[in-house]
């Protein structure tokens, strides 16, 4: 897909899942829905999930990532997620 | 279905296998409100015609939707029928957008005046969708019925005044309107809309045209071009079987059945998917203990359809990977074994197994609503049966 406009992510703001925007737990870890543009996403695993429910409690989506313990060498590849959730607006910077 | 976005930390495991599994409830869920039609489509998938006096009251398709609503369905694909004829169609379309669950709804237009579009155009989480099955009157009547072109244009031009933004405008193809692929698109961009493709199932009162009406292996090829050209236009994941052509199309390419998909028909009988409305593929009713949310959690048979099925004769087969095998529905009602090749397979496998099928052996659909004037696009079947 090609994105004119990508919403910029910033690991070092904090961030929260979308009022807009609800999770739907699945056993390979979740749906997520955009009641506005309504759009679906999936996030492919559970720690995926939990860092995105610990957003809110956190000055940092860096500071979720430690908080749902997910290991330095996987740390890019779940940033890049959050930087795909941000640009389809399921979570958005607070 | 419009996958977007994949937010993916582990590249390894595709979505596609994810979703053979099995979710915990289902992406795209067709609830057809009533077998009630103005029209007689020669193609229609569920043989609607007339009212089914079992079908679902107010009460229990509100009931309904308070499960869909606990289960996380996010939208629901309203169809019928003509879901628009039900006295309490806009009260239930008004009450599912409030317990949020969006709809989706598929109409001929018939009852899509100036009012109805402008209440439309008021109301959030609401699509709507308008059938026709021709770019012109004459082929989209021949399939549809005299003057369901006009009526369908009419609804078009009332969404449009009323400044309802983007509707969609869907399309059966078949042998005869697979040259009308651009006049179509001509027609959606000059509405604003959104092009909606998808493929002819031989289900319904299309089991008894589809030999004449499904497009030919040269015409497949010609659909495949257009449409790896046209990421813009929709497809509901319907041609995955086009994809042992080339490149995949966009979606998830896979038979959703019992997996991502299923049906509730009118009187509140689940089915494995909107093509198989037959007792082979019926999970149950939406009035037994546990209704909805049990049957998609515990039915025998959808925990079947989620397991891993067996390649069958595709098995030695280079392309499988690419189409899944194809539909099961269109296996199933040519009477073709479900692990084997879809009856338009694109390497031809389909053909040659077609072939042995006796017509008389193809599963019947049962009685349908048809009414007793229903039209059979030509007379051929009978014809070759005889023979």
């Amino acid at each position: 897909m090609i994105c004119e406009n990508p919403v910029a992510f910033d690991l070092y703001r904090a961030y929260r899942l979308n009022p807009a925007a609800t999770l739907r737990p699945e056993p390979f870890g979740a749906l997520a829905y955009h009641f506005g543009n309504r759009r679906l996403s999936f996030l492919k695993t559970r720690q995926l999930v939990t860092v995105v429910r610990l957003l809110e409690s956190h000055d940092s989506a860096a500071g979720a990532l430690d908080a749902a313990g997910v290991p330095a060498r996987e740390r890019a590849r779940y940033a890049a997620a959050l930087a795909a959730l941000a640009d389809s607006e399921v979570i958005d910077a607070r | 279905m419009r996958a977007d976005q994949a937010a993916s930390p582990q590249r390894a495991v595709t979505l596609t296998e994810q979703f053979k599994g099995g979710l915990a409830a289902p992406i795209c869920l067709t609830w057809e409100l009533t077998y009630a039609c103005n029209l007689q489509c020669v193609h229609c998938l569920s043989a609607s015609g007339r009212r089914d006096p079992r079908e679902l009251s107010t009460g229990e398709c509100m009931r309904v939707v308070d499960e869909l609503e606990r289960m996380q369905v996010f939208y629901a694909n309203i169809g019928g029928g003509e879901p628009t004829l039900r006295p309490d169609f806009w009260d239930l379309l008004d009450y599912s957008v409030a317990h949020h669950v969006g709809i989706k709804f598929s109409t001929n237009g018939v009852r899509l005046d100036r009012r109805a579009a402008q209440r439309l155009a008021r109301t959030d989480y609401v699509d709507v969708q308008i059938s026709i099955d021709g770019a012109t009157a004459n082929v989209n009547d021949a399939i549809r019925g005299a003057g369901s072109f006009a009526m369908a244009l009419r609804a078009m031009d009332h969404l449009a005044e009323a400044g309802f933004g983007e509707f969609k405008i869907s399309i059966v193809v078949t042998r005869h309107n697979v040259s009308q692929l651009d006049q179509f698109k001509q027609i959606a961009d000059a509405y604003g809309a959104r092009l909606r493709v998808t493929r002819l199932r031989p289900s319904g009162r299309a089991a008894d045209n589809w030999d004449d009406l499904h497009p030919t292996a040269a015409q497949q090829h010609l659909l495949y071009d257009w449409l790896s050209a046209r990421p813009d236009v929709l497809t509901g994941d319907s041609f995955f079987h086009l994809s042992a052509l080339g490149a995949p199309l966009p979606g998830l390419n896979l038979c959703g059945a019992g997996r991502v998909v299923c049906l509730i028909d009118p009187v509140g009988d689940v089915y494995a998917c909107p093509f198989v409305l037959h007792e082979e593929f019926r999970a149950g009713n939406v009035r037994e203990p546990g209704g909805f949310t049990r049957l998609w959690r515990e039915s025998e048979l959808l925990l079947r359809l989620r397991e891993p099925a067996s390649a069958g004769a595709c098995a030695s087969c280079g392309m499988f990977d690419a189409c899944q095998g194809g539909c099961m529905a269109a296996k199933f009602f040519t009477g073709l074994p479900l692990d084997g090749p879809d009856p338009e397979c694109v390497l031809g496998h389909g053909e040659r197994e077609l072939a042995k099928v006796c017509l008389p052996d193809r599963p019947q659909a049962g009685p349908g609503h048809s009414r007793s004037s229903a039209p059979v696009f030509v007379g051929q079947i009978a014809a070759r049966a005889a023979t």
